[in-house]
């Protein structure tokens, strides 16, 4: 399996990663270097072998369901650009 | 156009927010209404750093509703990250499940029609999975800027998925009543609507009558209400028809319902759909649900409204129909039961359970539904309690009361007249002399005298004119003030009419 340079503008465009125009080549190719050392792995017989979900094999905590948060906005919004009336404003986005 | 050659296939996506004090990744509160990100901790608004932590009772809800449900629940499931940019979504994905669901399978019986033309039928479910929900983005009043609030981030959400199994608009509702319904009943979710507690995408396609391949389907987003649900998914299946039958084709896409217009439109065609690129969540490791848990939880679930429908059928002897509206919700269902078991306590009663039953279920699902209905109150907050509803439908049953005696007395309950026990609908009915005259010779004497009065009704009765009788019927309780039993006056009034 190999990426054209089409795939490589959209995955770019879905990841918000703006790409000038002769570096799609350049990441193209380190991409498919990539795919070929996938394409080794994927030729291991891995049938009967759970799939990994995670690098530790151990369960996750739970948190018991408490409110344990103050509310901080006013910190938390010391670095936000633009903020109003407690909310924070970012460009006009609407579908 | 006929609709009639058209099958309409309807699968629903459902997202209930878990009833849960903190948010599911963070010990940030969840209480609707709380001033803009007063909510959303350094967890929420994704500060670098931050570490998100499973909260365990959005777990136990999940759990407790693949009980419900029938459903599997998966002993080690996985969160994932589902990538997508949106300001109200800081981390540029959100946590969800994706292969390893925490619920799969299961189903739910839905109640179509009523009467005669009443149908059952169950629909399955695909999964049911955890996920945390995303901000709030305010497109007014910010001077040409969207205003961002992340209470709402991080707010447990389950996401409950049909199949396609529904074939109408009414199927529809029917399933996303019975959803909600239960979410409220295990006490997962507090269904509130209107706060977006419970809100539903229901995905839509249609196919030519005894056609086994599906179409191609869109998917209307965010339903917040039954109302909008029907209409939505009724617009959109026609819209689909008259589009195919015209010669067009159907491009998968989202679409939103406009309430004001009753109209669907396209919101993004799924051509540059979103790819999600889904892949196991590295901070999370994988949820681990042990055998024992699920027993404890097990052992703490209510008995299911499915499970008491048929308990009432049985033992009361109620209809599908009353069984399943008295189930509607767990308070309905233990007014009715308290009423009920009040009633047959009470001394010297001998109509029996089931007619006792039959009339708690009545007034029940009648009157009291009405009235709190009107008032908009909730039945916790009824005025009366049930042991007062026994001490009414105790003296129907024996025929103290008329029919229409006993709404006076109920009026009297709820206004809160003669004391808050079993004995006040006895109270109400001394204090207003409401007792039915059953006495036959106090009746007899009644009725001669309307008979004597109203010689050109006899006569027209005898020339057979049936409406002469009930012109007498009406006469014999207006003569009795109202306190006669109407069929003990029919009764009497043919008898004395043939002799």
């Amino acid at each position: 399996m190999s990426l054209d340079l089409d795939q490589v503008r959209r995955i770019a465009d879905l990841a918000r990663i703006a790409l000038a125009e002769g570096e799609a080549e350049r990441v193209r190719d380190e991409l498919n270097g990539v795919f070929a050392l996938i394409g080794r792995m994927q030729a291991v017989d891995a049938a009967g072998v759970e799939p990994m979900a995670h690098g530790q094999d151990l369960a996750q905590r739970l948190r018991e369901d408490r409110v344990t948060e103050a509310d901080r906005h006013a910190d938390f919004q010391k670095i936000a650009p633009e903020t109003e009336a407690g909310l924070y404003l970012v460009p006009k986005v609407i579908e | 156009m006929a609709l009639a050659d058209w099958e309409i296939v309807i699968g629903l996506e459902t997202h209930a927010q878990l009833k849960t004090a903190s948010k599911i990744f963070s010990g940030a509160a969840t209480a609707f209404g709380a001033p803009p990100n007063s909510q959303a901790s350094a967890v929420d608004i994704a500060l670098p750093g931050t570490l998100p932590v499973l909260n365990r009772a959005a777990v136990e809800h999940a759990i407790r509703f693949g009980l419900a449900v029938g459903g599997r629940i998966a002993p080690r499931s996985v969160f994932a990250r589902k990538n997508y940019f949106y300001p109200d979504l800081p981390k540029g994905y959100q946590i969800s499940q994706f292969e390893q669901p925490v619920v799969s399978g299961g189903g739910l019986a839905i109640r179509t029609g009523g009467g005669e033309a009443a149908q059952e039928k169950f629909v399955r479910l695909t999964r049911a999975h955890l996920e945390e929900d995303a901000g709030k983005s305010l497109h007014e009043d910010f001077h040409g800027r969207t205003g961002i609030d992340l209470n709402r981030a991080g707010t447990p959400l389950l996401e409950i998925v049909s199949e396609p199994d529904m074939r109408s608009a009414e199927e529809a509702v029917a399933y996303a009543r019975a959803l909600h319904a239960l979410v409220r009943w295990i006490g997962v979710c507090d269904g509130n609507m209107q706060e977006g507690s419970f809100r539903c995408d229901a995905n839509v396609s249609v196919r030519r009558q005894g056609s086994e391949r599906l179409g191609t389907r869109r998917e209307i987003k965010n339903l917040n209400s039954f109302r909008f649900l029907q209409q939505a998914i009724e617009f959109e299946a026609r819209w689909q028809i008259e589009t195919l039958e015209d010669g067009g084709r159907i491009e998968q896409a989202t679409v939103l319902f406009d309430p004001a217009s009753g109209e669907t439109r396209a919101m993004r065609s799924k051509e540059e759909a979103h790819d999600y690129r889904y892949f196991p969540d590295p901070d999370l490791r994988p949820l681990a649900i042990s055998e024992a848990w699920i027993d404890e939880i097990r052992a703490g679930l209510p008995e299911l409204p499915q499970a008491m429908q048929a308990r009432f059928a049985r033992d009361y002897g109620l209809s599908a129909y009353d069984a399943g509206a008295l189930t509607a919700s767990r308070e309905t269902a233990a007014f009715f039961e308290e009423a009920v078991a009040a009633a047959v306590a009470l001394p010297g009663e001998a109509a029996g359970a089931a007619a006792l039953a039959k009339l708690c279920a009545n007034w029940t699902m009648g009157e009291l539904a009405a009235r709190l209905n009107r008032e908009e109150k909730d039945i916790a907050e009824a005025p009366l309690a049930p042991a007062q509803l026994a001490g009414l439908v105790a003296r129907i049953a024996d025929g103290t009361i008329s029919g229409k005696m006993a709404k006076e007395v109920f009026d009297a309950l709820w206004h809160g007249e003669g004391g808050g026990a079993a004995g006040a609908a006895d109270a109400i009915i001394a204090a207003r002399g409401l007792k039915q005259i059953s006495d036959s010779g106090a009746l007899e004497k009644i009725i001669d005298e309307v008979l004597a009065a109203n010689q050109k009704s006899v006569e027209e009765y005898r020339a057979g004119k049936e409406k002469a009788f009930n012109a007498l019927v009406g006469q014999a309780m207006k003569a009795s003030r109202g306190k006669a039993n109407p069929q003990q006056v029919a009764e009497l009034l043919k008898r004395k009419l043939a002799g």
